[in-house]
């Protein structure tokens, strides 16, 4: 019998068999399902259009309709309203209406993602959750809606395939350049339709914060999902993070079999790696921060999902502390969650952030995907530790956005033009 | 079902940010959500969708975030079908669950040129241009079973009307 993927044995469990294979067709038990602001409107109108009266299982529903708190305006408001009723009739409790923060960074803060649980979300950052063993696999709000009325989902298990980080990082480089440079190597649809294992052994170099980065982006390679092994690091993370109110089911955390089918591995030096940057308009366009010098930005954004953790912040600082912004730089900060924005400002580096000439956000997803607070103009250039520099997405169909990590983003706001921060950490 | 209509041409890794901007996204209407899709690159090409178009595309379409919404756009403004070398997972999902067909035909979008005839027979599996055929990939009876009933939401209403209690929450009921 051949043995089983990580992913395959969260899904056979979460299917009710004994075991599942790439290929095939399961219906799946999610033990958490996620929507938001966004995303959450559309479920809910689709559910009553089927006809359905009470979710399944509210206490299995985590809803984080703050992402773009507070309001830009009366539309936006309108959906929140109309999704905190439906949390508030339907008794789901885990719902985060305003000012909480975002999805992706807020439900790990909180310990309600654990290894070996299968997560569905309707946003396409679910992957983010493998950063802790967790299946996290994005859907649309229909299949959203199903979710809520019946707590199970038809899945195809996907095929695994895997990227091995092996080597130490050097100085200046961050969990962001590994994952660039895997993307270098995947391109976006590189892995589409499969799992992505992320393994080797400069993985544990990285705290879990900084793996969230790398997990983040396996949607940009295609994927449908991305998992690492949980290890010690992951056991501290959660046993700092006792759950409040009612725990959610335990599920058994799979153990990796080293005989298990991998369709295809890619294999990246960090040794060799130097600070990146992914070019307009595909995060999987990179190329050594240095070969960009004298390009020069507008904008810098520091946060989301994929790089506005503490550990992101404190890399952003260093650098900033002490230093002002280029003239013709607009900074903003953007915490992704309230207890991020909290511990940023009781350690100094909000501060540090204003006195070198940043803007800071409230919690929550801010320009990103340019809903609000942070837009381009025509022409105008950005450079983001985000995840996605499409064409378009930040506001001006002609303004253009790379993506780096949390150094480069610092290096390159006190620089004006695209830098290298090795320059400034010496 | 069959389908005919005009190829409206797209290259690779068409995201959908690009179909339809967030900015949009505080609605779920599809005629609202039609009248700006990929308004942003291609401003023209909604007012211009004949009903039956059908868009062509290369490789990865609907890449990137899982906004239902760029799905209904392109319903919204009267596209029936959307055939690609390939699909983002999350879009071919979303647009199945809508009962907007998506079908995979590399040979076909490596030659269809913007405006020419085609037409779609999904039952056989066979897209024509002019006279042309090519084999449209096969999908699961999963997926063929949504596309029959015309969504996912008529399979939804279906399962409740056959699950005893399905309207009594476990909350009240543990």
């Amino acid at each position: 019998m051949t043995p089983m993927t990580y992913v395959e044995q969260v899904l056979a469990r979460a299917s009710g068999r004994d075991r599942v294979s790439a290929g095939e067709i399961v219906t799946a038990r999610a033990d958490l399902s996620m929507a938001n602001d966004i995303t959450a409107p559309l479920a809910i109108d689709q559910f009553e259009r089927a006809g359905a009266r009470r979710v399944a299982d509210a206490r299995r529903v985590f809803i984080a309709a703050g992402r773009h708190a507070p309001f830009r305006d009366a539309a936006a408001a309108q959906q929140v309203r109309r999704v905190a009723r439906f949390c508030a009739d339907q008794g789901i409790e885990r719902f985060y209406g305003y000012g909480e923060g975002m999805d992706h960074v807020l439900a790990p803060e909180m310990g309600l993602v654990r290894p070996g649980m299968l997560i569905c979300n309707a946003d396409s950052h679910a992957c983010t959750y493998g950063a802790l063993g967790a299946i996290g696999v994005p859907f649309g709000s229909t299949d959203l809606a199903y979710l809520f009325a019946f707590g199970d989902i038809w899945m195809r298990v996907p095929e695994t395939v895997r990227i091995r980080f092996e080597g130490t990082p050097g100085t200046g480089v961050t969990s962001k350049d590994l994952v660039l440079a895997a993307l270098a190597q995947t391109g976006v649809d590189g892995a589409r339709y499969r799992a992505v294992e992320f393994v080797g052994s400069a993985l544990s170099a990285f705290s879990v914060d900084e793996r969230f980065t790398i997990a983040n982006m396996a949607i940009e390679m295609g994927a449908k999902t991305g998992v690492m092994f949980p290890d010690a690091a992951v056991d501290q993370y959660l046993r700092d993070r006792p759950v409040e109110g009612e725990s959610l089911p335990t599920v058994p955390v799979p153990r990796p079999d080293p005989d298990a089918q991998i369709a295809q591995t890619w294999t990246v030096d960090v040794t060799a790696l130097g600070p990146l940057v992914a070019r307009p308009h595909l995060p999987s366009d990179v190329v050594p921060a240095d070969s960009l010098g004298g390009i020069r930005v507008d904008q810098v954004n520091i946060g989301s999902c994929t790089n506005g953790r503490m550990v992101d912040l404190r890399q952003a600082a260093a650098l900033l502390r002490g230093r002002r912004v280029a003239r013709h730089v607009r900074l903003i900060v953007t915490p992704p969650t309230a207890a991020i924005y909290r511990q940023a400002l009781e350690e100094g580096l909000l501060a540090t952030f204003l006195d070198a000439g940043a803007t800071v956000n409230p919690p929550g997803c801010g320009p990103c995907a340019g809903w609000h607070q942070g837009a381009l103009a025509d022409g105008e250039i950005c450079l983001a530790t985000h995840n996605r520099n499409f064409q378009g997405r930040m506001g001006s169909r002609t303004s253009r956005i790379y993506l780096a990590g949390p150094l480069v983003a610092a290096a390159t706001a006190l620089s004006g033009s695209i830098a290298d921060p090795r320059e400034w950490l010496q | 079902m069959r389908l005919s209509g005009r190829v409206r041409r797209f290259g690779d890794n068409i995201d959908t940010d690009v179909i339809l901007p967030t900015r949009h996204m505080v609605t779920g209407d599809a005629k609202r959500l039609g009248s700006v899709c990929f308004g942003d690159l291609f401003p023209d090409f909604a007012a211009s969708v004949q009903p039956g178009d059908v868009i062509v595309a290369g490789d990865n379409f609907g890449c990137g975030s899982s906004r239902e919404h760029a799905p209904i756009a392109i319903q919204g403004c009267g596209v029936s079908c959307v055939v690609a070398s390939s699909f983002s997972r999350i879009f071919f999902r979303s647009a199945i669950n809508l009962g907007l067909p998506v079908a995979e035909c590399g040979p076909l979008a490596a030659v269809a040129i913007e405006g020419e005839a085609i037409s779609i027979d999904l039952e056989a599996g066979i897209a024509r241009l002019g006279e042309r055929e090519f084999p449209i990939a096969a999908w699961p009876p999963e997926v063929l079973d949504i596309l029959r009933a015309g969504g996912l939401v008529p399979l939804m209403a279906r399962r409740l009307a056959e699950t005893p209690g399905s309207d009594i929450s476990s909350t009240e009921n543990p």
